[in-house]
């Protein structure tokens, strides 16, 4: 097996956040620690015209991030203590607990915020692709959650080829820093110009 | 260790420490108990977790019946006897005939509401003045004593209408529950006092009716993939659900090319993911634009005249009922024959805020891109004039003969449903008389004198007002309710009802008003099948994943020692315990309704059922193909658009014979509006259903309570996003947090309801929740809720 990535169709994400809460419940994690993140975006005005009408270029969307298990990650570069670590096999980053002491480099060093720290265990952690799940036969937690089924997830090669190369949005980092293996169909409002 | 030690201990209050901390840890929330948290942090290590949500022993398939309009698979992940994970359904989607169910935000947080360490525990009575929250532990039997003895006295001394079951919705969309267990009760002893509609859309539900003759307006959803044009006026199905699938068919529509536009006043969620286009308009202006859009229509001629000749009443002058003059057709009002206002979309402009040009480009489009759905939500009925919007919609669905046609929508409250399954308990109440719902306060106040003018039926008067209240389940005795300080006056006075009883799950604001608690058990703890609100074709098994905790009782279970003590145990159970209800349920559907319906042990392994049919239900379909042997339900026969039944009611600027805007009190128009200048609305939040989940941690960091104001309002009064603000009226104040967004019109407050009411020591809700500031004035013809028609200022806290 190559490396695994995620798809998010975006152009149909209502924000619900049922992602999120199910990656905590999944992953025990205290208000403040969220492994897959829910951001809006909103922007425009309005205008009043003289006889009351109102017009607006009022224009919004959502957009749900987890760790996007980077060809360069950051993260693995940042640590000092050789804690994170890229799978050979799928390309899956994730953090030992057992080597991590909480310097909280990666937190700095990664662009989209995957890196959580959590201030009682004293150590960072992120999304692990639910490899735990995934070995027993069950997709990833938010994958199996979204309720218009706008996550999905495999060889990035294969997503690609299904869905395009888009991996950066409206109000994203450069995908050139880490090389994302994340697979975007944008909402209206969220392409790149 | 062994499910039954760890509960054991749990139920005797005697946790060790570290057990406490392990269970709490496997749920995932923080520890605030005797400073816990703090010893934490200096041992620097968090204990080990004794449950991974990686490691379980069985899954058990189950459903939450709360209010909620969607019915969703729950799937628990058990290990040892505690839920450690909850899945949902995994159905793919693609087949329309068995759509996933899904659960959203809300569901995905059912193991902190199970585990949640505020759990009502164990029974309590009051012990300070009322309402001022102050209780005492009690035993199961004292309560049951207490409340047996007091539903006696009570009956005794004032008469069966004395006792209320009042409307609550924790656990409305099951089998079994509080109030089906407290009228069960009060129904073999003498009876209670009845009330009729909700207040989701009563107004809606005595309107529509005139028009069609039935609230029976909707189509199934996947009726919607062969529509051409969708306004979703007033719905937000993304946030509030309204039926778990209905997300899948409107995406569906849109791939199937539907055009989709979303006219509310904030820029939702709905709009977000399926909205071509969004029209902001100013609350309780809606009848507005519809007049507007009808007077388009009609005036170029975009009307499908064949229709209106055929099927209404009311529409033109050679249609009108007997004895009523040409000129108060629908057409004439449109035109301005008669009051020399014709309802052009300038006249509307003003009113409504939606540019007249894009009025008209919407009516043109709704009448002219066929089959077109105009889907009415119900939040633009929660208003002043409510029942006007309902009416409108459906006028404007006759004018461009979409009802009864594939793909099409009829509008109006639109329910639809041919999906049914056996309901096992069954009660006759002896008494006879009802109020409307809403109207509940002044039963308590003014029982004795309502009148039919206050919607009272089934009586000419009450011998009494409300002297009992059982509030099962619900929090509309103070937080749901309008007018919170107006309320919580008349429950703190213990000479007017007598005695009260709440069954709940956490000491929620309506149950700080109780003088005897009883703790509730969540869909977990208890068997049940889940339905839909009347929109969906399938149900879901509810199991019962673990034992109850504590000592917390399915109230089914505690009246039945209720009905024991007054003797009428057999008449109330009918020998049948939960279980055997949910069986008896599944073996007459199949016996009586649908011989395909599973078995109990079929349905309880797949865990939901989807009803299979051969094509949509298209609402009037068979009254629209042939008229004669199918007559609507209404006094004609026909559809209403003039109804002379509320003609003759002879209060024609209230309730108009056919829809119109109505200037509303505390709308754009009202004098008052000088004073307080922002017209306040309320949402449906993802977050909560309705009250529902107020105090869930995750929930409230997935989407916290706050008021959306637009960046004009908030710039005048020197507030920033993230700012504190005080939200007052005449009726109330509130202090809450500020999100400063693009995403409501300006000149408009929102505040998402349910939100629980939390007043300081000076009276000021510091919660947001929005019915301090809400009227109890009612609706003029449903007597119902206006909850969304409220004028208020906003200053920085």
């Amino acid at each position: 097996m190559g490396q695994i990535g995620f798809y998010i169709n975006q152009s149909i994400c209502q924000g619900c956040k049922a992602c999120s809460i199910a990656c905590k419940d999944k992953n025990n994690t205290e208000v403040g620690i969220n492994f897959r993140r829910v951001y809006t975006k909103e922007e425009g005005s309005y205008m009043q015209q003289p006889n009351g009408g109102i017009v607006h270029n009022v224009k919004s969307f959502y957009f749900s991030i987890s760790c996007n298990h980077c060809e360069q990650p950051a993260c693995v570069l940042s640590c000092p203590t050789g804690a994170i670590e890229k799978s050979k096999q799928n390309g899956v980053v994730t953090i030992d607990q057992e080597i991590c002491v909480g310097t909280q480099l990666c937190v700095k060093a990664c662009p989209y915020g995957s890196p959580q720290y959590n201030k009682e265990t004293f150590k960072s952690n992120k999304c692990n692709f639910c490899m735990d799940l995934q070995e027993k036969g069950e997709d990833p937690v938010c994958v199996a959650t979204c309720p218009l089924g706008a996550i999905e997830f495999g060889p990035i090669e294969e997503l690609r080829k299904k869905y395009g190369n888009i991996s950066q949005i409206k109000g994203m980092p450069s995908a050139t820093i880490t090389k994302p293996n994340l697979v975007i169909t944008p909402h209206r409002d969220a392409n790149l110009v | 260790m062994s499910e039954g030690s760890l509960l054991k201990r749990l139920m005797t209050n005697k946790m060790e420490r570290r057990t406490f901390i392990k269970w709490s840890g496997a749920i995932g929330v923080p520890v605030i108990a005797g400073g816990v948290g703090t010893k934490l942090l200096i041992d620097k290590q968090k204990e080990e977790k004794v449950a991974s949500a990686s490691d379980w022993d069985k899954v058990v398939s189950t459903c939450s019946v709360n209010n909620c309009g969607g019915r969703c698979v729950i799937k628990a992940y058990v290990k040892d006897g505690v839920v450690v994970r909850v899945a949902t359904d995994t159905q793919e989607s693609g087949d329309p005939s068995i759509p996933p169910l899904r659960a959203c935000v809300r569901g995905r947080n059912y193991r902190n509401l199970l585990y949640h360490p505020d759990r009502l525990k164990y029974p309590m009575k009051r012990v300070g003045k009322r309402g001022e929250g102050k209780f005492e532990r009690i035993s199961w039997e004292e309560a049951v004593d207490t409340i047996a003895s007091e539903v006696k006295r009570i009956g005794d001394t004032y008469g069966p209408e004395s006792r209320y079951d009042n409307y609550s919705s924790g656990q409305c969309w099951g089998l079994h529950g509080g109030s089906t267990a407290v009228r069960k009760l009060l129904s073999v002893t003498g009876g209670f006092l009845n009330f009729r509609n909700d207040y989701s859309s009563g107004a809606g539900n005595v309107a529509t009716p005139y028009t069609y003759g039935t609230n029976n307006s909707g189509s199934s959803f996947d009726s919607l993939l062969h529509s051409k044009y969708i306004l979703l006026w007033g719905q937000n199905p993304s946030e509030m659900i309204f039926s778990t699938p209905y997300r899948e068919y409107l995406l569906q529509a849109k791939k199937n090319g539907a055009k989709i536009v979303v006219i509310d006043p904030r820029y939702t969620d709905t709009a977000i993911t399926y909205g071509d286009e969004w029209i902001p308009i100013k609350p309780t202006t809606d009848n507005a634009m519809m007049d507007a859009m009808g007077y388009v229509i009609v005036t170029e001629k975009l009307h499908d005249q064949n229709f209106l000749d055929k099927y209404c009443v009311g529409f033109d002058g050679d249609h009108m009922p007997e004895g009523v003059a040409k000129e108060e057709c629908l057409k004439s009002y449109l035109l301005g024959e008669k009051d020399g206002v014709a309802k052009t979309p300038e006249w509307a402009e003003k009113i409504c805020g939606v540019p007249a040009e894009k009025i008209r480009e919407i009516a043109r489009n709704y009448a002219t891109i066929k089959p077109a759905a105009l889907i009415q939500g119900w939040a633009a009925q929660r208003q002043a004039y409510g029942e006007q919007f309902m009416r409108g919609g459906a006028q404007l669905a006759c004018l461009t003969g979409n009802v009864g046609k594939l793909g099409g929508w009829a509008a109006g409250t639109g329910y639809w449903n041919r999906s049914n399954i056996v309901y096992p308990i069954s009660y006759e109440n002896p008494v006879k008389a009802s109020i409307p719902c809403f109207l509940w306060t002044k039963a308590v106040e003014q029982g004795t004198e309502m009148t039919a003018a206050d919607g009272l039926q089934g009586t000419e008067k009450l011998s009494t007002n409300i002297k009992l209240i059982f509030n099962m389940a619900g929090n509309m005795l103070i937080n749901q309710h309008a007018d919170i300080n107006k309320t919580k006056q008349l429950l703190e006075d213990e000479s007017k009802v007598e005695f009260i009883v709440v069954s709940d799950l956490f000491m929620t604001p309506s149950a700080k008003y109780a003088d005897i608690i009883l703790p509730g058990t969540t869909f977990f703890e208890r068997y049940d099948i889940g339905v839909p609100w009347c929109f969906g074709d399938y149900v879901v098994f509810g199991d019962k994943t673990i034992d109850p905790l504590y000592e917390c009782r399915d109230e089914y279970d505690v009246f039945a020692e209720v009905a024991e003590k007054l003797g009428v145990k057999d008449q109330y159970t009918e020998g049948r315990t939960i279980l055997d209800l949910v069986k008896e349920s599944v073996e007459r559907t199949r016996k009586e309704l649908d011989p395909t319906f599973p078995t109990f042990e079929e349905f309880r392994k797949k865990g939901v059922h989807h009803f299979q049919y051969d094509e949509p239900l298209v609402g009037f379909k068979t009254q629209i193909d042939d008229l004669e042997n199918n007559p609507f339900e209404t006094p004609s026969g026909k559809i209403e658009l003039f109804s002379k039944t509320l003609w003759d009611l002879n209060q024609h600027e209230e309730i108009p014979a056919i829809a119109k805007y109505i200037s509303s009190w505390e709308g754009p128009e009202d004098p008052l509006i000088e004073k307080y200048p922002l017209q306040l609305i309320s949402w449906h939040y993802k977050r909560r259903c309705h009250s529902t989940y107020d105090n869930m941690p995750w929930l409230e960091e997935a989407a916290k309570q706050e008021m959306w104001i637009n960046p004009k309002d908030a710039e005048k009064r020197g507030i920033k996003d993230g700012d504190r603000a005080q939200v007052f009226n005449d009726r109330g104040s509130l202090v809450i947090d500020v999100k400063v967004t693009t995403r409501i019109t300006p000149g408009v407050a929102g505040i998402p309801q349910g939100g629980w009411y939390s007043p300081d020591k000076s009276g000021i809700d510091q919660r947001g929740a929005v019915n301090v500031l809400t009227s109890q004035r009612p609706t003029p013809l449903a007597k119902s809720n206006p909850q969304l028609t409220n004028l208020v200022e906003v200053k920085k806290a």
